[in-house]
């Protein structure tokens, strides 16, 4: 078995855990890339059918592209789709930077829909190699009622056996790609022929490596215009995924504050 | 086609620089993100300190702060010739828990040791859990060599006294280098400072670490995850964890023993393949209609799992409260679930000292060997042969609170007793009831099974007691374990499966018997549980265990067979109670103390149990 290979075995083996073990059960799809390869890997692991709702964690300031592609797949793929509206940034914590607070909003419509149906379990795309914080994550990571991260004391976590039991009053964040690097996802989105927002390919010298809200997102300077050219590209590079992230790079804690409250 | 990535953990004592090696490490390989080495140099200035490359890997706060790992995290290396994932575990003992869940995955281990403070307490305690986790390859890397003036004699002295502790523990280094994490030394070119060594660099000595080996030549193990409907299809799904499987192939689900054939190999936006190899994700429909439910094992007919409700575990106890006989814990092992009660702790391993302490309780972050049971039979492997299927997690309260290696040491594998289900049977009713036999003999049927060890007086009771009921009017026969194993069990040994088939066979025969409406008396030194238990279930309510106790000092001086001397001499393998266990009956009906009572007495007890619990009736 190939790189990949084991990946996506890995990934599958996950899904179904989470499947088997956590319902109600619910997926985050942020409609990038990584969230669309969570859920075409969720598409091999359930033979076509996704059996759980994607929610989309709605701002209302995504790029439009975003909601272009969103509306096609779900029609494409016939999924079970929930709309979370965010809370506006005024409600967010006040002691956190500015630009933290923008992505705040997502953290504040994520328990807001959790509270509303319940779910014991919520899946994710996020990956260890992205931010530092990131990866310390565990595969099947608990948060209390609070929807607060305890990354001080975190569960062991071996051999894949992972522990689906949510704290009281808590769910489980289930993390199937933690161990796929960016190259990997786009290595995968290449072999298996997956569709991807064209905001990721270059046009006028930029392109977008990491999606997020329009006000704090930027595009990097790129040529790369396809597929293949993004993987070239990121076999040579040095620069962070996540430099166009503004609330990333506001202070040495942003990230870890927005985590520790429930961020994703 | 990319090749997997080597999984590498990184250990060691607190402070003996483990996470600024890997910092320092993708500084040396220009891994470091843009802008990364002025951000650490940045969040160093404001705590006072000098550029610490640890901070690329401690991105928690308190981390920085206090300058120690709190949680393990993973990083990239891309080496010329394969790619690593690092591994940084936490040094201090506190974090045990996630220096474990490191460790577990890990291919690989650079074990880090200071060089002014040598091997320290965590050195020793990380070291042995890399053995225990079977993590057999392994670099040494003497850090600081800075603070100890580049010294060559410092240097061969730790290299020693390192090699020396590694080898009590049955691990030998690959290599042992020198190197100065902070400044570079030895990393990814040899260091000016230490012309005396000559060995590979760090990262020359990285790429030579090999993958773990190929799952696939082992034996087949499916377990099973989950079964999904799709219209008429039943599809079983779960993670090949060993072997390969083929369309067309024989499966045995363990523990329900049953059969099927793989019909297909289920795809999505995919041909369906002829066959799957361990590590892959696979769905597969069977050849008839099955009832499988997760936590099944799938094997081929040839070397399936072992069936057990008793193992032994080497346990790294997790658990904020101390691990204590009597206690019940929930085991999860592959996809199966199962109460599980801690029979006794048998040694508590001090992994600083490597002494065994004292027993009964253990504490968190301790290792020890305990004797498991549940009620209901596993599927199981021998860690040693078969690491997937063979280790387990104990949960207690919803928390993780140990890992377990396990082994059935001692204890038969009980397939056997098991017996395939044919799917094929249909029970034909009798036209005499019950009622009307225990009518004509002026009893009901029953088992009397007499369990003890070898010289308790097992036959010489059941002998006396057969003549005073038969006196008495009594239907009632025995079934002694010398002459059963003439006939019906002739075709037995004394292997410990061909014991489990002895002991299932009289136990189905004397249920026969008590149907028939007879009183059957059984005299077998019946040891296991396990085995009186399939006996109680095939007798039902007419079964009564009679515990026939005397201590084994008092049986070996009787020894009316002559077996103790000769077990003792080592002639007999495995006699029970010498070589092999005896477990006593927890909540047996009767307790008969021969050791205690002469024999006219425990025959009496024996007599008035029956009259109470079988009264004869006059016949109308």
């Amino acid at each position: 078995m190939d790189r990949l290979e084991e990946l996506e075995a890995q990934s599958i083996f996950i899904l179904r855990e989470a499947v088997n073990r956590l319902q109600p059960l619910a997926m985050l799809w942020s409609v990038g890339k990584d969230s669309n390869a969570l859920l075409w890997l969720a598409r091999k692991a359930f033979f076509g059918r996704v059996p759980f709702p994607v929610i989309l964690l709605d701002t209302g300031n995504e790029f439009p592209e975003v909601y272009q592609f969103r509306d096609r797949i779900i029609r494409e793929w016939g999924l079970t789709y929930i709309d979370a509206p965010c809370p506006g940034a005024e409600e967010t914590d006040p002691s956190l930077p500015p630009k933290a607070r923008a992505a705040a909003r997502k953290t504040l419509g994520l328990k807001q829909i959790i509270a509303e149906r319940g779910f014991q379990g919520v899946i994710l795309g996020i990956r260890r190699d992205e931010q530092a914080i990131r990866g310390k994550e565990r595969v099947f990571s608990p948060r209390d009622a609070a929807g607060a991260w305890n990354f001080r004391h975190q569960p062991p976590e071996f051999w894949d056996r992972f522990n689906a039991e949510p704290p009281p009053g808590g769910h489980v964040r289930v993390h199937p790609l933690l161990a796929w690097t960016e190259i990997d996802v786009w290595r995968y989105v290449e072999r298996e022929g997956m569709p991807v927002v064209p905001l990721y390919f270059a046009r006028d010298g930029r392109r977008f490596r990491s999606l997020g809200e329009k006000d704090i997102t930027f595009p990097v300077p790129s040529a790369a215009a396809t597929i293949a050219e993004i993987i070239l590209e990121l076999e040579a590079s040095r620069e962070p995924e996540r430099a166009g992230r503004a609330m990333d790079h506001e202070s040495e804690d942003a990230f870890e504050r927005l985590r520790a409250q429930g961020y994703m | 086609m990319t090749v997997a990535p080597l999984q590498l953990i990184v250990v060691g004592h607190v402070d003996h620089g483990k996470s600024t090696l890997i910092g320092r490490l993708l500084h040396e390989l220009g891994a470091l993100p843009a802008g990364k080495a002025d951000e650490l140099r940045a969040a160093s200035e404001r705590r006072g300190v000098a550029i610490e490359w640890s901070f690329a890997l401690d991105a928690f706060q308190a981390e920085r702060d206090q300058a120690v790992t709190i949680d393990t995290t993973r990083v990239w290396l891309r080496l010329p010739q394969r790619d690593i994932v690092v591994i940084d575990a936490p040094g201090h003992r506190e974090f045990l828990a996630n220096m474990v869940s490191g460790a577990a995955g890990a291919e690989a281990a650079l074990l880090v040791v200071d060089a002014s403070e040598g091997v320290q307490e965590q050195t020793r305690r990380h070291a042995y859990l890399l053995r225990l986790l079977g993590l057999e390859q392994i670099a040494v890397v003497v850090n600081k060599l800075d603070l100890v003036e580049f010294s060559e004699a410092r240097f061969r002295q730790l290299d020693g006294a390192t090699r020396h502790f590694l080898a009590d523990l049955g691990l030998t280094p690959r290599l042992v280098l020198p190197i100065s994490a902070r400044h570079g030394d030895n990393l990814a070119a040899p260091s000016a400072n230490m012309p005396w060594y000559r060995g590979p660099t760090l990262i020359e000595a990285l790429q030579t670490f090999e993958a773990r080996a190929s799952r696939e030549a082992l034996p087949l193990r499916l377990p099973i995850q989950d079964v999904y409907r799709q219209g008429d299809k039943r599809i079983l799904v779960g993670c090949i964890e060993s072997g390969r499987l083929a369309v067309g192939d024989a499966l045995l689900f363990s523990p329900s023993n049953k059969l099927a054939e793989v019909k297909t190999l289920e795809t999505w936006n995919a041909p369906q393949p002829a066959h799957a190899v361990a590590g892959q994700s696979v769905g597969i429909t069977l050849d008839r209609p099955l009832f499988v439910e997760r936590g099944e094992i799938a094997s081929h007919q040839e070397d399936p799992p072992r069936l057990t409700n008793v193992l032994h575990a080497t346990l790294f106890w997790l658990g904020a409260m101390p691990l204590s006989p009597g206690q019940q814990l929930r085991l999860e092992l592959a996809t199966a679930e199962a109460p599980v009660t801690v029979e006794r702790v048998e040694r508590v391993i001090d992994t600083d000292t490597l002494a065994p302490g004292p027993v009964e309780i253990v504490q968190r972050d301790q290792v020890a060997e305990v004797v498991l049971r549940s009620r209901a039979l596993l599927a199981l492997d021998e860690h040693a042969r078969l690491p997937r299927t063979g280790r387990f997690v104990l949960r207690a309260n919803g928390e993780t609170v140990a890992g377990g290696l396990a082994s059935l040491r001692d204890h038969p594998d009980q397939r056997r007793a098991v017996g395939l289900k044919s799917e094929n049977l249909t029970r034909v009713d009798h036209k005499v009831t019950r009622a009307s036999r225990a009518e004509r003999f002026g009893h009901r049927g029953g088992i009397l099974w007499l369990t003890g060890l070898s010289g308790a007086g097992k036959s010489t009771l059941a002998m006396a007691v057969e003549q005073h009921l038969f006196r008495r009017g009594y239907t009632v026969y025995v079934l002694d374990g010398d002459n059963v194993r003439s006939g019906l069990n002739a075709n037995l040994g004394f292997a410990p499966e061909d014991r489990v088939e002895n002991i299932r066979r009289v136990g189905e025969v004397a249920a026969l018997f008590a149907d028939a409406g007879i009183l059957c008396i059984t005299a077998f030194i019946s040891p296991y549980r396990a085995d009186r238990a399939r006996a109680r279930q095939a007798g039902g309510e007419a079964f009564h265990e009679i515990y026939i106790r005397a201590d084994l000092e008092t049986c070996e001086r009787r020894d009316p067979k002559g077996l103790y001397r000769r077990a003792r001499a080592g002639e007999i393998a495995e006699f029970t109670g010498i070589s092999a266990p005896y477990e006593p009956p927890e909540s047996a009906e009767l307790i008969v103390d021969t050791a205690r009572d002469p024999i006219d007495a425990c025959v009496e007890q024996i007599l008035r149990y029956i009259a109470t619990s079988f009264a004869i009736t006059s016949r109308a």
